[in-house]
């Protein structure tokens, strides 16, 4: 502010509104987007929850009636029980084996580079192809897997037609995309000060305690940020059930999306459907918001440099 | 953390040192063990769907394999295409994918701008908004979008995949915020000098200098639309307008009581081809949009 010129009438259009004016134009588009695909579908969703509704005619109200069927519906609760196995085993071992692989791949050792491309290219293929590929792995009679398993004189399983090995098997196949998590490791080590890893070798720290104490506590972020997205990314499992077993033998296979589709597209219950996709809703909000709030006391946040 | 307590030189040094060393080698040679190992495991897949393709189908079903075909068996891919439309299908997919990236690039990068650069009230609030759907599976939405475009009467059509690309997307929008933000805004404010208006600085002076972001966000936006299979799978009906990834589908579903595997994987092995390619060629921006957020797309 200048105090000493007496300023004439102020115009309505200052830079600052003008620059106002401009940022909302800017990020419209964005916000009509946000608007149209998520808002409103998440609250005409919470509707539909509320209705009979099977895409012709118009929905009716029936109340709460949708949750109370699914809540009695076994195959509801099966789907619940796969997803929470596939994620509950899942979410740990992509975790450990990415982390272990990048810490393995962070040491200074050549061909680094040429060890990252081959772990992270089966996370850019499409999972429909993936699928096949792996459906043609497992087959019970010809598939590569039971005839290397075979030579060992070994008897293999019937990969996906045995209820109590698809989903296991399902589970071995999506390890196969690990390597989508190794960059964000990766970035995650490199950011860590070398600083950090001097003073405790001048302090006598071994490689474990080193581990243990500078590199994990300084990755925290990224392991909690990972872990989130992670069990999000596991709740999802849809295409290759959907492509391999249909969700059999069974229903041992039977994901929670893949219910939640079949409701939908297949049975045409779009109410009942729709309560699920609620009920995964809040269940992620919940996840997050849990997580956040105990990351407090596991995760390590270095002030100074946010800003 | 632990801080620089002790600078005092260790007791028995050089001896520490040399076992040290030998220690290093030891780890050096069982990681090399464990990655050639896990490269193995990785690629033998990709090996034995490549193989299979080129084999006939009674060296596919024999035991134990044949683990090069010879001669490779070209002609399972022209046998492929007789009874299956491929070159149809990748056209509707990169059809679709080029209008994605297009819409992509420009809505994204106009909202990233904005949030990145231009003050207004309440700018930041909406842009949290923007991110938290980030954290919400998509498929929560699935059925009010398709009782919406239903509506739209743009059942069978390519609009629902593609217009809501224009629109921007969140993750995309963060990137390229991210990416502006490291941008000096002195060039911004020498082109304010001149007159020029905020259009303008975002066509010659932003876009150009994120280049690496751009393309980062067009090959992720690529990849995932190539590989969408959920919103091809419910939006399409006519099997002319088919992508890959649901033509796919229904090739392998129409074999299930009799899959020829060479068939089928000569079909998936066309189908990653491209995104395989990409790959190759763009690794570099691949890896670096990732880490440039750190988020899933």
């Amino acid at each position: 502010m200048q105090p000493s010129l007496p300023r004439p009438r102020k115009p309505w259009l200052t830079l600052r509104r003008r620059e106002a004016i401009a940022c909302a134009l800017f990020i419209a588009p964005a916000v009509i987007g946000f608007v149209l695909f998520w808002v409103t579908p998440l609250v005409v969703s919470a509707y539909i929850s509320l209705t009979d509704y099977a895409l012709a005619g118009t929905p009716r109200f029936v109340g709460l009636e949708n949750y109370r069927r699914l809540f009695d519906d076994d195959l509801f609760w099966q789907a619940v029980r796969v997803t929470l196995t596939y994620a509950l085993i899942v979410v740990p071992m992509w975790i450990i084996s990415s982390l272990t692989l990048a810490l393995i791949m962070n040491q200074k050792l050549r061909g680094v580079a040429a060890f990252r491309t081959v772990y992270y290219l089966p996370a850019v293929l499409s999972g429909v192809a993936t699928a096949m590929l792996w459906a043609w792995l497992f087959n019970y009679r010809s598939g590569l897997l039971n005839g290397l398993l075979s030579s060992l004189g070994l008897q293999g399983p019937n990969w996906l037609g045995d209820k109590n090995v698809a989903l296991f098997s399902i589970i071995l196949m999506s390890l196969w995309t690990m390597g989508w998590y190794l960059p964000i490791w990766l970035g995650g080590l490199q950011g860590i000060p070398t600083e950090l890893y001097e003073a405790a070798e001048m302090d006598g720290a071994n490689a474990w305690q080193r581990l243990f104490n500078v590199t994990l506590p300084m990755l925290s972020p990224v392991i909690l940020y990972n872990l989130v997205i992670n069990i999000i990314f596991a709740t999802q499992l849809f295409t290759e059930p959907m492509m391999m077993t249909s969700g059999g033998p069974q229903f041992a296979t039977l994901s929670y999306v893949l219910y939640l589709y079949n409701n939908a597209f297949s049975y045409l219950k779009m109410g009942q459907a729709t309560a699920m996709a609620w009920l995964l809703f809040l269940f992620t909000l919940m996840l997050s918001a849990l997580v956040f709030k105990f990351s407090p006391l596991w995760v390590y946040v270095e002030s100074e440099k946010r800003g | 953390m632990a801080g620089i307590t002790s600078t005092a030189p260790l007791p028995q040094a050089s001896a520490l040192r040399r076992n040290r060393r030998w220690q290093s080698r030891l780890v050096r040679l069982a990681s090399y063990a464990v990655l050639i190992a896990g490269c193995v495991i990785f690629l033998v897949p990709l090996f034995w769907q490549v193989t299979t393709s080129l084999k006939t189908i009674q060296d596919a079903m024999r035991w134990p394999p044949v683990w090069v075909p010879v001669p490779p068996q070209w002609g399972n891919y022209s046998e492929l295409f007789e009874r299956f439309p491929f070159w149809l299908y990748a056209g509707n997919s990169i059809f679709i994918s080029a209008l994605v990236i297009v819409g992509t690039l420009v809505s994204s990068s106009l909202a990233a701008y904005g949030f990145a650069r231009l003050r207004m009230p309440g700018r930041d609030a909406i842009f949290v908004l923007l991110l938290a759907t980030l954290m919400l599976p998509g498929v929560v939405l699935i059925i009010p979008q398709f009782v919406m475009f239903q509506r739209l009467q743009w059942i069978n059509t390519y609009n629902p995949l593609i217009i809501p690309a224009f629109f921007g997307s969140p993750f995309f929008i963060f990137l390229l915020r991210q990416f502006f933000l490291t941008i000096p805004r002195e060039l911004e404010d020498a082109a304010r000098m001149d007159g020029a208006s905020y259009l303008r600085i975002w066509g010659q002076i932003m876009l150009p200098l994120a280049g690496p972001a751009l393309i980062a966000v067009a090959i992720y936006s690529f990849v995932g639309t190539w590989n969408d299979f959920l919103g091809p799978l419910i939006y399409l009906s006519d099997q002319e307008k088919y992508t890959v990834a649901v033509a796919l589908r229904y090739l392998a579903g129409g074999m299930r009581s009799r899959p020829e595997y060479h068939l089928l994987m000569a079909a998936a092995t066309l189908s990653i081809l491209p995104c395989i390619l990409l790959f190759f060629v763009a690794q570099r921006w691949f890896m670096q949009g990732q880490v440039f957020t750190g988020v899933k797309g």
